[in-house]
């Protein structure tokens, strides 16, 4: 089973408290694919109406995720429409994510309308949290399940109203592993790193770093405290995920802040152009 | 990783591609996974058992094919597959993230009767 947190697939999770069961009217798989097969010397599709004792070959080569990859296209669809820059956060449980949102929620201060979907395995308290600093948050839980997925983003931002939000933050649940691939439909995304991990977590971890938009360092108010080699990590996130912007600050004092915030501001702004992503 | 919930869905296809040529059982399947899709076939193995139990799947041989990592360098454009985890250009040493093969997670075929 699932190594890392025994996770099944998300036949049930709850959205606000409310249970979602079965497929969203926005899920339904696509037209099917034809089949062939070959078998004794000869190639047909099906219907056929031959006996068949013999065993059939079905070519597929379906990718297993390709539901999901469809279901985030049609978010990011929507999103743009909306002309909302979808920001997916992902980390280790506690690394910061629901802090750095907070204080993103904070600086805008009713600037520009903030929008939170926040996914987590059992308890409603981070988007509790986030409703007390000023934004419009809607909780997944996702029961067993480690990630969210593109169509818990979609029934979550059913919950949004969009007319009020230009920036969509999507806490992912903490987890390096799972949720590296499940595109949720967004424009970036930001994997958080903070230094009370290990300056090793890109070389334990490269597929979700590889993944990044940016990387993230948090708690770098503490990291002396803790010891961080900082030209270390920064090494090993430069050489494993060269294609990120790294950005080194503190969620909690705000020092770093800006550049990220001049990062976003420059997505934000080109938005109107025909990709928002950098 | 969550390599029950990829089974799951992958059994659900092959399931409904079973069903669509009026197939009884499922004797064989085979998935391509990609070196870095972030799935352990080890894993992927465990699962498979534990979810085709009880299905028209059971007792069913599993394949994994692996598929290695294969990236194109942004400074020469030339293709190579990368040794370890930093993707760096044996022709020209740049760091590469442009990744061309690695990250399959496929339902290859299916052998039905
Ligand atoms: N010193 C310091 N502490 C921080 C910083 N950012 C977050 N923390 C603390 O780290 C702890 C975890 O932070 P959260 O924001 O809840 O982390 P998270 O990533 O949202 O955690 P999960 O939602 O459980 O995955 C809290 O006690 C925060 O106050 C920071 O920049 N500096
Ligand atoms: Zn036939
Ligand atoms: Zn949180
Ligand atoms: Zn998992
Ligand atoms: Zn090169």
């Amino acid at each position: 089973m699932c190594q890392e947190c025994g996770c099944g697939k998300a036949a049930e999770y709850a959205v606000d408290g409310v249970p979602q069961k079965g497929g969203s009217r926005l899920v339904r798989l696509d037209a099917p694919i034809p089949i062939t097969h070959t078998h004794d010397g000869h190639e047909h599709t099906h219907e056929h109406d031959h006996e068949h004792p013999h065993t059939h070959a079905l070519d597929l080569q379906v990718g297993v995720l390709d539901k999901n990859a469809r279901l985030a296209e049609r978010n990011r669809g929507y999103f743009h429409g909306k002309d909302v820059l979808a920001v997916n956060v992902l980390s280790s449980p506690g690394s910061g994510k629901t802090a750095l949102i907070e204080r993103m929620i904070a600086e805008l201060d009713g600037k520009r309308g903030v929008g939170v979907i926040v996914g987590d395995l059992e308890t409603d308290n981070d988007a509790q949290r986030l409703r007390r600093a000023g934004a419009q948050a809607v909780q997944v839980t996702t029961g067993t399940v480690c990630h969210l997925d593109a169509e818990m983003v979609a029934r979550a931002a059913e919950k949004l109203d969009f007319a009020d939000v230009g920036l969509l933050l999507i806490e992912n649940v903490g987890n390096l592993v799972c949720p590296a691939a499940y595109d949720l439909g967004e424009d970036l995304r930001a994997v958080l790193l903070s230094v009370t991990e290990g300056e090793d977590k890109p070389l334990k971890y490269p597929t979700i770093f590889k993944s990044a938009h940016v990387v993230i360092v948090n708690k770098i108010d503490i990291a002396e405290a803790v010891g961080f080699q900082r030209e270390l990590a920064l090494d090993n996130i430069r050489r494993v995920a060269p294609q990120a912007a790294i950005f080194e600050l503190s969620a909690r004092t705000g020092e770093g802040i800006d550049a990220w915030w001049e990062y976003l501001e420059r997505c934000l702004r080109s938005m109107d152009e025909p990709h928002g992503a950098p | 990783m969550h390599e029950l919930g990829i089974v799951e869905d992958a059994l659900e296809i092959a399931f409904e591609h079973a069903r669509r040529v009026d197939a009884e059982r499922i004797h064989r399947v085979t998935m391509r996974i990609g070196a870095i899709s972030g799935v352990a076939p080890d894993a992927l193995r465990f699962a498979f058992d534990v979810a085709t139990r009880e299905t028209m799947a059971e007792g069913s041989a599993f394949e994994v094919e692996l598929v290695p990592v294969r990236c194109r360098c942004v400074e020469c454009e030339s293709e190579f597959a990368p040794d370890g985890l930093f993707y760096e250009c044996p022709a020209c040493r740049t760091l590469s993230a442009d990744i061309l093969a690695g990250r399959e997670i496929e339902l290859t075929s299916l052998e039905v009767s």
